[in-house]
């Protein structure tokens, strides 16, 4: 069963009376635009509607133009590594060339495909593992007597103080053969031989849990501490178990925060470039890695763009069309 | 037909019966939360198909007292039986109980009719006899038009007819309401009373029911239970607590009533008599009392009880008083007299509005006398 409404839309809404929208209000940058724009004849409210979306316009829309710019052009060992996109020719004409080739070398080199296919593999696997760490955390700080849920919340956003470069090369002083996973173990008599995880898809597993399960556990457990808990003891009251009751209760109406944290889990999974590197092996395949190695080893700023780009188209079309399907779905419902 | 029931329901007191087996046997329950104890040493018997009432002021104690029987709190010491089963380890999916939450505690993912048949499925019925149920459920509480609706897209009050139906789907052999119908509207209020008390005839079940409102207390229940402070002041039929209450407490929460400071003066067999303390009025009761003369009584008399005339009556020296008017509040049936004695004191009487050709009509400031027969005098010792 899905939920009625997703917590998804947060980047395209905007954020109506918001706290941090009415500290823009009051700043003077803002008073004086909103000054100005009512000389001409625009409201300041339009103006307030505005902000998230100029953010958006700046720091999103022309980076990605840029970007897809960069797509159609061709490489050239010079300073910048690719050729300008449009020249004016001697006749006065604007030329304008684009380059396909970086688009259908990326159909034709298998390289390209599979990294794709590996990357959304290994970012739903490993999403689906961060969820199924991050419920129980975010279910028992939810369910944790008021005053520990501060401390919970701040242990859990702790690692952000450190480096996140730091604490992924971490992971190889426990990891490696001699690390102290194998130490430990070896210690406990479990196993006679160090296990090899470090330069496997397990580590990069490993790798994504930790580092994304902050973005699991605060969506996850923003959403089961608003829930009423009589509604377990109505459950119960009916007939319910309390197993049969999390699922028939509890699991759906926390479903907007499963579907906002495998969201903030799985789209920088897909891209994830310093894991795989650190811990992954050489036939760790993903995306980010690839274009890296387009990018600095290969100095080829188009064919790198390229793949940004379909990256991009990747995730976006799937999103856009699911929640299509669920506007659709509530609008049905109405 | 109707006739008969309502005769059959007059002698019904199985409370009454030495023999008769509690269905529910509240024993010695304590609740304490932390050093706070809300619930303080209660002892009920519950009686099958009773209509019981837990009557009394904000945070005595009867949710806590509905969440025991329910099974959602354990009582800190002290017994539930249910039914000849002791439930201190059933859990409540197991108990033959389902409760109406106070705060509703619909299902927001599900529809009404989802929300009704969810008790159903847990029983694992055919789907058809769920069907059908929750069908007549929703008839019951005439919410045909909204089945499919999400709770959120509800009034108040029709949350609160979607919480009963749940609660009525599986046919309980005991049905807790917690203010079942604090949100409705007064017709609303009283035609679903009316559909309580049939249902409860229908279908046999066990009511308790948690309220605050005393008139729908008195109209609905076999008996009610008065509490205060997690303790249960007096348990007794409607008309007993109205007309015997047995403390002042119990006597305020129910009605109106004069209550005057006295000293018992005498107590003979069959009558006491007491002298009400600041204006030395004797009165004379048709009971006696159970204490000794010299100690502090509370006389409590109805207003209705009282009469309040122009004219002295025959005999001013017992269960007279004389004052002035101070306030008439015209209630169209009624007319209640605010009338000060010489303390200062005020006594409240309530009459009903006949055109009387010999009198005329008594206005503010008139000097009146109020009588009462012995009968209609209470004493409380506390
Ligand atoms: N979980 C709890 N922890 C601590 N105190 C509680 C808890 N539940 C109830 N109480 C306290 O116990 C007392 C009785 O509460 P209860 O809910 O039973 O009152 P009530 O009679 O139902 O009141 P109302 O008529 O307002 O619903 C209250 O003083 C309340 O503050
Ligand atoms: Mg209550």
């Amino acid at each position: 069963m899905l939920p009625d409404q997703l917590d998804v839309k947060v980047t395209s809404q905007p954020l109506h009376g918001s706290g941090v929208l009415r500290f823009v209000r009051e700043c003077p940058p803002y008073r004086w635009a909103a000054g100005l724009c009512s000389v001409f004849g625009i409201q300041s409210r339009s103006l307030t509607v505005a902000v998230p979306y100029l953010w958006l316009l700046a720091f999103f829309l022309a980076p990605f133009l840029i970007v897809f710019k960069l797509s159609f052009s061709e490489i050239l060992i010079a300073m910048p590594p690719y050729a300008p996109l449009y020249e004016m020719a001697e006749d006065g004409y604007l030329q304008i060339t684009l380059h396909l080739e970086n688009y259908s070398l990326l159909f034709q080199d298998d390289l390209y495909w599979k990294s794709y296919v590996s990357s959304l593999e290994i970012a739903i696997v490993s999403t689906m593992l961060t969820l199924m760490v991050g419920f129980p955390i975010a279910y028992g700080m939810a369910r944790a007597p008021r005053p520990w849920r501060l401390p919970l919340m701040m242990m859990v956003i702790l690692p952000f103080w450190t480096s996140f470069l730091i604490r992924v090369y971490a992971w190889i002083g426990i990891l490696k053969p001699e690390g102290f996973l194998n130490m430990f173990l070896t210690w406990l008599g479990v196993i006679d031989e160090p296990l090899i995880i470090l330069h496997t898809n397990i580590a990069v597993y490993i790798g994504i849990v930790y580092s994304y399960l902050p973005f699991m556990i605060l969506p996850l457990y923003a959403n089961l501490e608003k829930m009423d808990i009589s509604l377990l003891e109505a459950a119960a009251d009916l007939g319910c178990t309390p197993f049969k009751a999390f699922w028939k209760i509890t699991f759906p109406l926390a479903m907007p925060g499963i579907i906002a944290g495998c969201f903030l889990v799985f789209i920088p999974a897909v891209g994830e470039f310093v894991i795989p590197d650190l811990l992954g092996g050489s036939s760790t395949l993903m995306i980010g890695k690839t274009l890296w190695a387009e990018f600095f080893n290969n100095r080829d700023w188009p064919l790198s763009s390229a793949v940004a780009v379909v990256l991009l188209l990747l995730l976006v079309v799937p999103i856009v069309w699911f929640q299509r399907l669920q506007a659709k779905r509530e609008a049905q419902l109405n | 037909m109707a006739e008969a029931s309502s005769q059959a329901r007059k002698v019904w007191a199985p409370w009454n019966e030495p023999g008769a087996k509690p269905f529910v046997r509240i024993e010695g329950v304590t609740k304490k939360f932390g050093s706070f104890v809300a619930v303080d040493n209660i002892s009920l018997d519950i009686y099958e198909r009773e209509f019981y009432s837990l009557l009394g002021p904000s945070g005595c104690g009867k949710t806590t007292l509905l969440r025991m029987l329910a099974g959602f709190e354990m009582p800190s010491t002290g017994r539930i039986i249910i039914d000849g089963e002791d439930m201190s380890t059933v859990p409540p999916h197991k108990r033959p109980v389902n409760m109406m939450f106070q705060s509703y505690a619909l299902f927001p993912h599900m529809t009404v009719e989802q929300n009704i048949a969810f008790g159903l499925k847990q029983d694992h019925l055919p789907k058809a006899d769920i069907a059908e149920r929750v069908e007549r459920m929703i008839n019951l509480v005439q919410l045909n038009k909204f089945a499919k609706r999400k709770p959120e897209q509800l009034s108040g009050g029709q949350k609160q007819r979607v919480a009963l139906a749940r609660s009525l789907a599986k046919k309980p052999k005991i049905l807790l309401l917690d203010e079942p119908l604090g949100a409705l509207d007064k017709k609303l209020r009283e035609e679903t009373q009316f559909e309580l008390m049939n249902i409860q005839e229908k279908l046999g079940v066990t009511f308790i029911i948690v309220t605050h409102d005393q008139e729908e207390a008195m109209t609905v229940s076999s008996r009610i239970a008065v509490m205060n402070h997690g303790c249960v002041e007096q348990v007794a039929t409607p008309s007993e607590i109205y007309e015997y209450p047995n403390s002042r407490l119990v006597a305020q929460f129910i009605g109106d009533v004069n209550i005057m400071e006295s000293r018992i003066a005498e107590v003979l067999p069959d009558r006491a008599r007491l002298n009400v303390v600041g204006i030395d009025a004797p009165v004379q009761t048709g009971r006696s009392v159970n204490a000794a003369p010299g100690e502090i009584a509370w006389v409590a008399i109805r207003p209705e009880k009282m009469v309040v005339s122009l004219t002295p009556p025959a005999d001013t020296s017992v269960n007279c008083l004389s004052g002035v008017v101070w306030d008439i509040g015209y209630l169209g049936k009624l007319s209640v007299f605010h009338v000060r004695l010489e303390d200062k004191s005020i006594v409240t009487v309530a009459q009903t509005n006949r055109k009387r050709e010999t009198e005329r009509t008594i206005t503010w400031e008139d000097k009146v006398y109020v009588t009462w027969s012995p009968d209609a005098a209470v004493v409380l010792l506390a």
